[in-house]
Parts: C-alpha cells; structure tokens; sequence
C-alpha cells in the first residue's frame, strides 16, 4: 500500500534553520528538539562506508536479493501479467525523477511491474517509497526494504531525489486506491494533499506520470471486512474474487491480466526554485489536480481501446 | 589567565577520559571534576569533588571556582544502569542545577558541551533513515529515559535562548562501542549468541569511544556551538554486526518482545530496555555531516567500530579482563596534589 500521504507530515529539512521556533505548549516543547543554529553547508559530499563486509546499502538495500527477485519476477512479469511499455523514453536516463502512478490490487502489483520494467529496460534502480506499515512486518518487511522499499518520509524522499538524483516511485493516492473495490476501478482517489509535487518542486526534479491498465483486475476487491482490519491493524482486509476462486492461493495468487503502462509527458517545475522552505498551497494543489487528471484521462482512453482484460 | 574547566560526571567513562586529554592542555589552568562515584582513570591535577546526583553543589562550585567551562558528561542514557528515579535526578534535575549555576547573576561560565544521545530522536517506523540535528522526533516518547532526555534539551534550548553569550554545544551520539565503554548493545553482543528479532533486521549506526572523546575535545577547541550528531559513517544490518563479531544470532519472538526481554532479564542473561529493543526492530540512523562540515574527521566508521570492537572482544576471550590499573584513594591523590614535597614546576604538569 505505497503511500504518498506522509511526504507532507513534515517537510524536508534543508532549509529549515529555526524549528524549534515552531514548538506549541508543553506538549510540543517535549516533541521538539532543541535546535540551536549553526551556519548550513551542504558541499560535503555524502559518504559511505567503503570498508563493508555485507551488501545491504545505506537504504537497506541489497543487491544480492535484488538481482535473486528480480530473476523470480521476471516470468510473473513477461508471462502472466505481459507488461507492455509506451513512452519508456521519457522517463530520464540520469538526473533525478518522480515517478507517479495510479495504485491497484488489494496486494499492488502495480509496484513491482513498475520497478522491474524500469529497472530491466532502463538500468536504473528505482526506489519504491511506501507506507511505514511495511516496515512494521516481520519478514515481509526486510524483504520489502531489500527489495527497493523506503519508507515515505519526505528527508528520504529530498535525499535519494535531490543529493542522489535517483529515480523514485510513489503512489499519491496512498492505501485509498488498492483499497477500493472492483466497482471503483480505474476512478482515481484524492491525491492525497500533493505533498509529491512539494517533494519535487524542493527536488528540483520533474515528476513523470504513469497510466497502468491491468493492475485493478489482477486482484480484485469485492468487499472489505472494516472490523477485520481493525482488529489487525492493516489498512483494508479485503475478500478478493481471487480468494473465492482460489481458494487460500488466492491470498496471494493474481490473475494474469495484461499490464499496459503508458508513460505521460514529465512536469517539470522549472519557474520555482528548490530548497525552499514553503511552496505555494495552491500552485501545489493545482498541479497534483492536473497530474491526477492527465492520469484518469489517459485511463479513460486506455480502456476504451482494450477489448479483453486477459488480452489487451 | 588559561581556562577553567568543570567535568561533570568524572567517575564515568567519558568524563574521566576528557579530564585526562584536558590535562595535556596546557592552556587549561584548572580543572575541577564531579561525580557521585570516584574517579576510575589516573588523573594528575583534576580536583575530584564528590557531589550528590544531582548536583545540588554546583552553584557554590561554579561561584567559588569561577570556571569558565562547563562539560556536562553525566547524562545517563542507558537505562538499565540506573532506576528511573535516579535517570530523573541526574539527568534532569542534575541539568537543571547545572545551567542554574551556570546563569546565575555574575556567573563566569562562558562555554558548556553537553554530551547527549541520538536516543532523543527515539525509533519508530515512520522515521527518516537519517535524522538531522533539525529533525523532529516522529513519536511521542515512551520510555521514561527518552522523557528525561528531552527534557535536558528542553533545559538546553532555555539556556542557551536566556544567555545568548555563552557557547553552547550540545552533542549527540549514537550508539557507542569500543575497548572500554558497556552499553547493552556491547552486552548483547558479547553473549555467546546474539539476540535478535526474528524477521526485522535493522540498520545500526554506530561511534568508535575514542571518536566520541576527540568529538568532545574538537568541539571545545573549535569554540563550535549549536547542535551535532556524532556518528560513524554509514549503516550496518544486525545481521552483519553479528558476523564481524563472528557470532550467530539467537531470534525473539517479534510479538510480546517486552515479555521475553523481561524473562531474559530475571535469568540474568541480558537486559534488553525497551529503547534497546526498539532499536531492534527499527534501528536509527543520524545525518554526520554536519561535524564533519565543521572540519571533524571520524577515526572510525561504523563497520569500522564493529571491527575494532570485535578485535577488543577477541583480545579479552584470549586474556580475560583486564585488572583495573588504578584505584583512587583519596588522601593519596589529596597529598600529591598538595603537599608541599611535590616539585610543582611547569615540567611535571
């Protein structure tokens, strides 16, 4: 259930010189820590440590599992799910890029196409941030993190976009669009408060928006239980058609529906400048509305060209 | 007139390893240090005054001494060494008596280096991979030593908006290890296998002991103040701090931690704090840049710390412990000091 909401809850740091200013009642004052200023210098170049053993990064990525997953990914991605590229070329070859898409399946499998694809055609490792409940999981949670999981804070955000141009992914809408049922599909949910377009402006890089098709039907939502997930703690527990044809496979098992991902023209913001402490409220709205419309438009036109939800 | 300097929590490891680099220094004229517990290192010219803990003397001292410096060494920050009515004495109200001193009307203190821990920032999933000394914490404390650290800092943050012409530092460490220093992470690590959570495998950052004693002397002589996190380079898994130290890991049960943790403590075997298992499960990691910006330069990285720790443990295993080469005893140390027997000239300084 990658999440874009919290890259808002607080902002990146950089140029963020007096916090503890902002520190509300005796509540906030223990909340706060004490900042005293001290001149900011960003040149130093950012080390790793060049005497490891191991080869679980910085990002708790390793490259060992990430090279084993992807072997075990690649016939889910050519043979079951069939992913088909249009406009891989606008997606940047170097510098540092925010990807966005739609979010779908009650386990997205939206995620790892995306990340695979990219990651196989293009070179370029992808960074997939996610909601922290994650990170809450034993197990699943490791793997997730070295996988290409990061959590989605907006520090890691500004860090792998601005000070390690990489390529980043992240759903706006959250856990709100894998967790809504069938007859919901391909509606787009809020885009959470566009706190990925104030990640970006701060970035200095462009977003590039991705249409998927085939994701909803891969794992469809037929009703959620709210009590259930309560209980457990997850963001939705949904019954999918796939539980009720497979039986307890379906927990886990997709159907093999054909993925088309379109890649939209890039945003860039380049009439604002980064590092900024605040951006413009509405400019921030506007832009992740119009993204979101762009989005659903070009879902729209998807599926009025796809004859078969197995075929294409 | 050199300086003159105030150790709190000289009986400690690091107050007493910062006294003795403060006694090469010619330039400091006088040190006095504080502590409930005497002194463990060998120290030439430090007064060692016993105090309570929390420090109800340090105003007289401050007055009658007119030091100039003050480095407050005595926060405790792990949790299974004192009680938490203790942490609340010596940390808080300790921090307290000693910035009241130190801003009394007339007070001569110019300089205080307050040596804290990266624990402030506390360990929850949401958290950035690498806080910055602007960073909020993402969770509301839990632990009462976590309580009691931010409350220094609350104390800090008055201090140093009260007084705006005293250099305040105020230091933030992560997990320490080396030759010396006990923590629970180096107790964990020393048990025949290593406890972990089964299924998490966080990221460790850790500072070499010598690191943390240079950081403390680099930010006194630079005259630097305002916030720092001192932290070796880069990030370790558990996993792979395990392997340096060539142990095999042991797994918890990720559900009712607290209570396994609970039974391993009443059978001896290791205390896991509640912060220590957090640790565990989430790691922490801290943004170094900033001392390094300010011309720092770490001995050690974090693997690197594991390393020399490992090397250390590898060492002890083959000869035991050490015996404790010194042993203060009071009159002695008050004669050498006194007496009018010892030759007292520059050279023997």
């Amino acid at each position: 259930m990658p999440e874009a909401d919290r890259t808002r809850t607080s902002r990146a740091t950089r140029k963020q010189p007096d916090r503890v200013g902002s520190a509300r009642g005796p509540e906030g004052e223990t909340a706060a820590l004490v900042h005293l200023p001290v001149p900011e210098r960003h040149d130093t170049p950012w080390s790793v440590d060049p005497t490891r053993v191991g080869d679980v990064d910085e990002w708790g990525r390793s490259e060992n599992m990430r090279a084993l997953a992807r072997k075990l990914y690649a016939p889910l991605y050519e043979k079951w799910f069939r992913v088909e590229w249009e406009g891989l070329d606008k997606i940047p070859t170097e510098g540092g890029a925010l990807i966005v898409a739609n979010h779908a399946a009650a386990i997205p499998s939206d995620a790892p196409a995306i990340m695979h694809g990219i990651e196989t055609e293009l070179e370029r490792p992808v960074y997939g941030l996610a909601d922290q409940y994650f990170k809450r999981l034993p197990f699943v949670g490791t793997m997730w993190a070295r996988t290409g999981g990061v959590v989605a804070h907006p520090d890691n955000a500004y860090r792998l976009l601005r000070e390690q141009q990489q390529l980043v992914l992240v759903f706006p809408e959250g856990s709100k669009g894998p967790g809504k049922t069938y007859n919901e599909r391909y509606r787009l949910r809020r885009f959470g408060r566009g706190g990925f377009v104030e990640i970006a402006m701060r970035a200095g890089v462009p977003i590039v928006p991705i249409a998927v098709v085939g994701a909803e039907e891969s794992m469809p939502i037929l009703f959620k239980l709210p009590a259930l997930s309560k209980a457990l703690g997850l963001p939705y527990a949904p019954i999918t058609a796939n539980m009720l044809l497979l039986g307890p496979l379906g927990t886990v098992g997709y159907f093999p529906a054909k993925f088309k991902l379109r890649v939209l023209d890039p945003v860039s913001f380049d009439d604002v400048e980064p590092d900024q402490l605040r951006y413009s409220r509405s400019r921030i709205m506007d832009e992740s509305e119009a993204i979101r419309q762009r989005i659903q438009g070009e879902l729209y036109d998807m599926l009025r060209h796809r004859r078969s939800i197995w075929f294409g | 007139m050199g300086r003159r300097v105030l150790v709190t929590g000289l009986g400690t490891f690091w107050g007493g390893r910062v006294a003795q680099a403060l006694e090469a220094d010619e330039d400091v004229d006088v040190i006095i240090g504080l502590d409930t517990d005497e002194p463990q290192v060998r120290l030439e010219r430090t007064e060692y005054v016993r105090s309570d803990e929390n420090y109800s003397i340090l105003s007289r001292i401050v007055q009658a001494t007119g030091v100039d410096t003050i480095v407050h060494t005595f926060l405790v920050i792990d949790s299974t060494q004192a009680s938490s009515r203790t942490v609340h004495e010596t940390n808080v109200i300790g921090t307290m008596n000693l910035f009241a001193a130190a801003s009394a009307p007339g007070s001569t203190v110019r300089s205080v280096v307050v040596k804290s821990a990266s624990l402030v920032y506390g360990c929850a999933p949401q958290d950035p991979y690498w806080f910055r000394e602007t960073s909020r914490r993402s969770a509301t404390p839990r632990t009462s030593i976590e309580r009691s650290l931010l409350e220094v800092e609350g104390y800090v943050r008055d201090f140093a908006t009260d007084n705006p012409h005293v250099r305040l530092a105020l230091l933030r460490f992560s997990n320490v290890l080396g030759r010396d220093i006990v923590t629970p992470l180096s107790t964990a690590l020393a048990l025949p296998v290593v406890p972990k959570l089964a299924g998490f495998d966080p990221r460790f950052q850790f500072v070499h002991e010598t690191d943390v004693i240079a950081a403390i002397l680099f930010v006194m002589s630079q005259r630097l103040a305002g916030v720092y996190n001192v932290a070796g380079d880069g990030q370790v898994p558990w996993s792979e701090v395990a392997s340096i130290v060539g142990k095999r890991t042991a797994p918890l049960l990720p559900y009712g931690t607290g209570v396994a943790a609970g039974a391993l403590r009443r059978l001896g075997v290791v205390d896991l704090a509640p912060e220590v298992l957090s640790l565990l499960r989430y790691g922490r990691g801290v943004d170094n840049r900033r001392l390094k910006e300010a011309g720092f330069r770490y001995g050690y990285t974090s693997s690197g710390a594991v390393r020399a720790f490992a090397e250390e443990m590898r060492l002890r295993s083959t000869v035991g412990t050490r015996e404790r080469e010194y042993r203060y005893q009071e009159d002695v140390e008050r004669w050498f000091r006194h007496s009018s027997a010892v030759l007292r000239n520059e050279s023997n300084r």
